[in-house]
């Protein structure tokens, strides 16, 4: 899964709990049916958080969760699939 | 005649009468499908009642409102006595945290007594907020706000702390009381006290 593929990226580096989880909420609304978004946080606990929200909801699809290094920080790259 | 016999032919079921009991079990049938699919795809809902208006008892309702919301449920906070401060628009930028009685303070209680100690343990907090990139109450109130949450302010506590409706953000509901706050918990999946 590669950024390339996600229909929109919101980018929520730098907020804390429960920012990403919600910020994520309001993007996914905006995602069509088969498209995938992308979450880039910096929150370590949104790897729980967003994998928690999207088992609890209904056309949310977790695709991947990736952890990286940018500029010496903690990235988490969370790849949702909305399902049709 | 004997009893078996009449035992036997009452037990006999006839055809209207099994008709009649296929029919009472679809129409069962139809209702369980009908609630299930109700419980299953109807939104849940929480209800949470404030009643502190310290700096770190504003966050616990606030980030749990904002995040029910984002996962399809719909949310109540009722706002009462001092969890008005939250929704209190000029008061809820200066809330205080209490230094004494908590033993999480780095101060002894006889020192946290002292005059302004207060306000030295709320910059503290306000910082460790601000340097771990922690939202601000106000934050907090308007994503709670744009995500559909209804935030509420107890009307008699309004009055009783001699508040104006005014006062508080716009979108909060006032003009609600315990019994409209009680008839949400009924009918609410979760229900909390803060």
């Amino acid at each position: 899964m590669s950024t390339e593929t996600a229909a929109k990226t919101v980018d929520v580096k730098g907020q804390n709990c429960p920012m990403p989880v919600i910020k994520t909420k309001g993007a996914f609304d905006d995602v069509s049916a088969g498209e995938t978004l992308e979450v880039v946080a910096t929150d370590s606990g949104s790897l729980s958080d967003i994998k928690g929200w999207a088992e609890s909801t209904a056309d949310a699809e977790l695709l991947d969760q990736q952890e990286t290094t940018e500029g010496g920080e903690d990235v988490y790259k969370h790849y949702i699939k909305k399902v049709e | 005649m004997s009893t078996d016999a009449t035992a036997g032919s009452d037990a006999d079921p006839s055809t209207d009468d099994l008709a009649e009991l296929q029919a009472q079990v679809e129409a069962l049938e139809t209702e369980l499908a009908d609630l299930r699919s109700d419980v299953e795809n109807g939104p849940k809902k929480m209800v949470i009642i404030a009643t502190k208006g310290t700096l770190d008892m504003a966050y616990p309702p606030l980030i749990l409102a904002s995040t029910a919301a984002a996962f399809g449920y719909d949310v109540t906070v009722f706002h009462t006595f001092w969890g008005l401060e939250i929704l209190h628009e000029k008061n809820s930028k200066n809330l205080q945290l209490s230094s004494v009685g908590n033993p999480n303070m780095p101060v002894p209680n006889a020192i946290a007594a002292l005059p302004g100690m207060d306000r030295v343990t709320t910059r503290m907090m306000r910082n460790k907020i601000a340097d771990n990139e922690v939202a601000s109450v106000e934050e907090l109130i308007d994503v709670s706000l744009e995500s559909g949450v209804d935030l509420q302010a107890c009307q008699m506590t309004i009055d009783l702390l001699g508040y104006d409706e005014e006062d508080f953000y716009d979108g909060v509901t006032t003009g609600v009381g315990a019994a409209s706050a009680f008839q949400e918990m009924v009918e609410a999946d979760i229900q909390l006290l803060v």
